[in-house]
């Protein structure tokens, strides 16, 4: 081999073995590196980039038979948002609970469960997916966030949903140093609000949502993953970023270094 | 490079004393990328594992489901022990799986800190982790087998000819006897090198597609993969089960360079130059 070539190539294979080295040796410090967390941004964008690339805007998730259903659908996170309000809510089966809808429409609205009950309903057998691994498969029955969206008007500078709600996840430390507020809350765009499988549902298989599910409404986006699936819904707000509410990421999860993008 | 230049470079006709041109650069660049995004992607799936230590059959599972494989921390006459449960079996893996060490005490954590990455038990860091290196995976795999199939690599070198499916018994003995072939033989993979290097290009594409199966957005673009492995509890056993195949073949892969040669082995997958061992005398 030639010196000249041989000392480039020489120094390249050393380079490539000592950043992989550092890499391997730093993997813990760049896991928690501010700067770092940019390049783990890229990659989500990426992902949510490439599945919008190959999903049309109104492909179904699969829906399954009654035989699929989990015998237990598991409940994580909340399992009762429990306080005062909640309770006396709870005491009254939710005949005074209200779904506000608020924020960049043209006419706000405020429903009762009574009065979603009313509205036209799709009811579908979808897969639950946690982050964690798990998967429970459920029945699930109530209004098309879509047609909510219609009744209501979208402005033209609305570009997010952002549902608001009951439940509060103390104790779990927000990344980044900077606190957020234990809230749930979370946050979809208008390609995944109009999907048709995207639900305000009010029942799960069959019989109205129990407490440790979400009662009395939970969102289902049937294309991501279940920290997406917000329990106790009181209001959604429709806004043009999420940047200015809680701790910026658009979801409670979100805040604490999940990914906005849940499709994976 | 010409056709005929790959063609002599192939045949290691690009003689240099008894060493000759065994891995071109596609190879090696390929091969060493595919080690890190391995390496990553084993300790970070680790510690996704970690967030539900457990795995199922079909096409849901949770904690009142049966499970396949489980690794818990389970309270036992005063003091807590690590159970690992392989379907009936439930083993004592104290110390290593279930309850092990970490920042000087005991932690309740499926597989032990030095395994996963990052060290600490972090499931969004992991997956952050997990899909960086995924990605790097799957360009980096593409590039590897469509440049295999454009340089007939995989077609020549990797996949077994009906000569080498015959002398697989032979092979069997010679690796069980640890002799490795010499002088010509030795420029060429043997029968049981062809099946495990075309053996994990299939274990690292079943990772990929039981990883996107796992995926419910990726779900609603090709519904048929649940079909294909059964349902998405399915996918995350076999992407497991994966995984413990790759780190079998890993180890039998270093295992065989450290018998074969570690120097001559590595500065082959550096430079592409590999010494011929002389042929034996019979």
């Amino acid at each position: 081999m030639t010196s000249p070539a041989g000392i480039t190539r020489r120094a390249a294979i050393l380079a490539g073995f000592g950043g992989a080295g550092a890499l391997i040796w730093n993997a813990d410090k760049l896991t928690l590196s501010p700067s770092f967390s940019h390049v783990f941004r890229a990659v989500e964008d990426w992902t949510c980039t490439s599945q919008r690339m190959l999903l049309r805007p109104g492909q179904l998730a699969k829906e399954y038979s009654r035989e699929d259903i989990s015998p237990v659908f598991k409940p994580n996170g909340t399992f009762n948002p429990g306080g005062e309000e909640y309770d006396t809510h709870v005491a009254q089966g939710f005949a005074n609970w209200r779904l506000k809808i608020d924020g960049l429409v043209q006419r706000p609205m405020s429903l009762s469960i009574a009065e979603l009950r009313l509205l036209p309903s799709r009811t579908q057998i979808t897969r639950h997916d946690c982050v964690e691994g798990w998967t429970a498969i459920g029945m699930w029955t109530g209004v098309q966030l879509g047609l909510l969206l219609k009744a209501a008007g979208l402005t033209s500078d609305a570009r997010y949903a952002v549902f608001h709600c009951a439940d509060n996840l103390d104790g779990e430390p927000a990344k980044g140093g900077e606190q957020s507020p234990g809230q749930y809350y979370e946050s979809i765009d208008l390609v995944d609000a109009f999907h048709p499988q995207t639900l305000v549902a009010y029942d799960l298989n069959g019989k109205p949502l129990g407490v440790p599910n979400g009662a009395p409404l939970r969102l289902r986006v049937e294309r991501q993953l279940g920290y997406k699936q917000a329990k106790y819904l009181r209001r959604i707000e429709i806004a043009n970023s999420f940047r200015t509410i809680a701790g910026g990421y658009g979801g409670y999860w979100e805040d604490r270094g999940y990914e906005w993008y849940a499709g994976i | 490079m010409t056709d005929e230049a790959l063609e002599s470079a192939k045949r290691g006709q690009r003689r240099n004393g008894d060493s000759f041109y065994r891995h071109r650069l596609p190879v090696r660049i390929t091969h060493w990328i595919n080690a890190l995004c391995i390496l990553f992607l084993l300790g970070s799936g680790l510690n996704i594992f970690n967030a539900h230590p457990r795995l199922y059959w079909g096409q849901y599972g949770a904690d009142a489901d049966r499970s396949l494989f489980s690794i818990e921390a389970v309270d036992r006459d005063g003091g807590t022990v690590g159970v690992t449960q392989i379907g009936p079996w439930h083993l004592n893996t104290t110390g290593f799986l279930g309850w092990s060490k970490h920042d000087g005490g005991h932690v309740a954590r499926g597989w032990p800190d030095w395994l996963t990455i990052p060290s600490f038990q972090d499931l969004a860091d992991a997956r952050h982790w997990h899909f960086l290196f995924a990605w790097l995976l799957a360009f980096n795999g593409l590039a590897y087998l469509g440049w295999s199939l454009f340089s007939r690599h995989l077609q020549r070198d990797i996949v077994p000819t009906l000569a080498d499916i015959h002398s697989i018994p032979r092979s069997l003995i010679d690796h069980v006897k640890l002799k490795h072939p010499t002088g010509q033989a030795a420029k060429r993979y043997n029968p049981l090198q062809r099946l495990a290097y075309l053996g994990v290009i299939v274990v690292i594409s079943l990772m990929v597609a039981t990883g996107l199966t796992m995926s419910p957005g990726f779900d609603a673009v090709c519904p048929w993969l649940l079909d294909l492995f059964g349902g998405r509890q399915s996918a995350r056993s076999i992407h497991f089960i994966s995984a413990f195949l790759i780190v079998l073949f890993v180890t039998v892969h270093l295992i065989e360079v450290v018998l074969a040669g570690p120097i001559n082995e590595v500065r082959s997958m550096l430079t592409g130059r590999y010494v011929v061992p002389p042929e034996h005398r019979r």
